[in-house]
């Protein structure tokens, strides 16, 4: 018989599943990706019928009922940032989560906030 | 198999109490921390914020070819990369975000990621190796985001004053030179403190 050289399979494969197979191959976003610190939230609306969300969609969409930011769902996930992107991407598409602020508060902060940071960093 | 993950029920969350409101973010910065291997960068962002695993799968282009960690590989393969991540939470949803990224060229691809919309950019430096920081001026420069270099006063770097790093790296007379120790809590705030200040110079007005 001419099984496969090696044939992983359970406990074989190691806990590591290789990333961008939780994206189905996908190395990038079909949009443009969220910024790192973007605030994003579950929109409320429950995943259509035939929508199947893999686990880590899933998972992602469960940390989103409270405001949170790509860079802090990757690391609360243990998910590369650059997976998580594109299964934020999916969850954008399917209407279940959003941005909570408007896109050109992406441009540079202002003084304003500024301020504040700094009030709050020499206060450190 | 197990499936339990998938069986958390997904379904709009409970009202928030005022106290969970008051910690949800509302405004984000960014600040990156560039530097080469060995720097200083994790320490710096550990000394000053709570800091946070983060790392990325990234694909790496034919532009890596020939790096020698990454000889006999394939042209494009994807690698793992650690990023040093930290976090300060201040009232009001206000978060600041840091993050450190290896300064290697075939890595500003997130360094652009990072760049766009950020507060501005800590170089840290070593004087033992100066030139290891030229390229990460040259990228901050070339895009107008605003940094200061920080000079990490590693073993046998005292010898140096401001001026004579400050000629050294030939960067603009504007641009904030300072020494730093950066396993030093108040030092390591220092800097982040001479970032915003020099930031605060080329900010936009606050909207209506």
């Amino acid at each position: 018989m001419d099984a496969p050289r090696e044939r992983w399979t359970g406990q074989d494969a190691g806990p590591v599943v290789r990333p961008y197979a939780l994206t189905g191959g996908r190395t990038r976003p079909r949009g443009a990706p969220f910024d790192l610190v973007a605030i994003l939230v579950a929109t409320g609306k429950a995943p259509g019928e035939r929508v199947r969300l893999t686990r880590e969609q899933r998972r992602l969409l469960e940390l989103c009922r409270r405001p949170s930011t790509p860079a802090d769902l990757a690391s609360e996930a243990d998910l590369p940032l650059r997976v998580v992107q594109i299964l934020l991407d999916d969850l954008r598409r399917l209407g279940l989560i959003e941005r909570r602020e408007p896109e050109h508060d992406r441009a540079r902060p202002d003084s304003r906030i500024l301020m504040r940071v700094l009030d709050e960093l020499r206060r450190l | 198999m197990n499936f339990a993950a998938s069986d958390l029920p997904v379904t709009p969350g409970t009202p928030a109490t005022p106290a969970e409101l008051d910690e949800d973010p509302k405004h984000t910065l960014k600040i990156l921390v560039a530097g080469g291997f060995g720097v200083g960068k994790t320490t710096l962002v550990g000394s000053v914020s709570e800091i946070r695993p983060l790392r990325t799968e990234e694909t790496l282009t034919d532009k890596s070819a020939g790096v020698d960690d990454l000889a006999g590989l394939e042209r494009k393969s994807t690698t793992t990369v650690a990023m040093d991540f930290g976090r300060l939470t201040f009232g009001g949803g206000v978060r600041l975000y840091l993050f450190g990224t290896p300064g290697q060229e075939r890595f500003w691809f997130m360094w652009d990621q990072i760049a766009y919309g950020a507060v501005g950019a800590i170089v840290l430096a070593d004087t033992r190796r100066l030139t290891a920081s030229f390229a990460s001026i040259d990228f901050f420069e070339r895009r107008e985001i605003p940094f200061i270099v920080a000079v990490n006063r590693a073993d046998g770097s005292r010898h140096y004053t401001i001026a004579q790093i400050r000629d050294a790296l030939d960067v603009d007379p504007h641009v904030p030179v300072m020494l730093c120790d950066v396993r030093d809590r108040g030092s390591a705030k220092n800097v982040l403190v001479a970032l915003v200040e020099h930031a605060i110079r080329f900010a936009p007005a606050p909207g209506p």
